[in-house]
């Protein structure tokens, strides 16, 4: 079995759903899937100037793992522009920022739904909880 | 209130499954009756869609919180909407009796 992969860090998710082209003769149907952290990469190095390695250190990889999900986005886009094919975005490996916990006494990992009030780690009880964000 | 955790096994000394959608086995711990349950998952060697079917099965189940080593991205989607906490332990050695007992 490969090794999981670790989960990329998603600010804010994407506030779209996809790109389509218009204009085109024939639209190629079959759609390019754009991952949230391939979205987060091309927005942190191309929007946000960022340069690879701060932009890994947000997202919680390595630098390399980085540049690979940032070279797999470009490709994806150019391969979405040229072959006239639609943009969608899928979830991939992200986790967003917003919702998630980390408990600083048993390293659980876990979201705080709306309809709970109480802000406690959901295995161990314990107050010493951080969100997952730098 | 139900809380379930992923398991490998269907006794109260076994490994915690790091797997949600195609986890061995469910135990599902009812935090007021103190009832420990063990559900087998038919969803384990499913092709595709393991976690969305397994979620849908925490929603029947009337599950409040589950305690496992990741979800995939629909399952969380899921999970999120029907407001269900989601715990993510990435420590295998945990047998289900451990957790049950910090959840206590």
């Amino acid at each position: 079995m490969p090794r999981r992969r670790r989960l990329r860090k998603v600010v804010a998710p994407p506030a779209f759903k996809g790109y389509r082209p218009y204009g085109a003769n024939n639209i190629n149907n079959e759609p390019v899937e754009l991952l949230y952290e391939e979205y987060e990469a091309i927005k942190l190095a191309d929007y946000e100037m960022l340069n690879h390695l701060e932009a890994a250190e947000l997202m919680g990889v390595s630098r390399p793992t980085f540049a690979r999900i940032y070279e797999s986005a470009r490709r994806k886009i150019a391969k979405a522009l040229v072959e006239t094919k639609e943009i969608k975005t899928v979830y991939g490996h992200a986790w967003l920022d917003k919702n998630w916990f980390n408990c600083k006494d048993c390293h659980a990992i876990f979201t705080i739904p709306k309809t709970l009030t109480e802000q406690v780690c959901a295995l161990c009880s314990s107050k010493n909880i951080e969100p997952i964000n730098k | 209130m139900k809380t379930v955790i992923t398991s490998s096994g269907n006794k109260v000394d076994a490994k915690f499954d790091l797997r949600f959608g195609r986890a061995a086995w469910f135990c599902v711990f009812d935090d007021t009756t103190g009832n420990v349950e063990f559900i087998e998952n038919e969803n384990a060697n499913a092709g595709n869609g393991a976690g969305t079917k397994t979620s849908e099965k925490m929603v029947e189940l009337d599950v409040k919180k589950i305690i496992s080593g990741d979800f995939g991205p629909k399952a969380k989607d899921l999970l999120e909407k029907f407001d269900i906490q989601m715990v993510i332990i990435q420590n295998d050695e945990y047998s289900i009796s451990d957790i049950i007992a910090k959840i206590k």
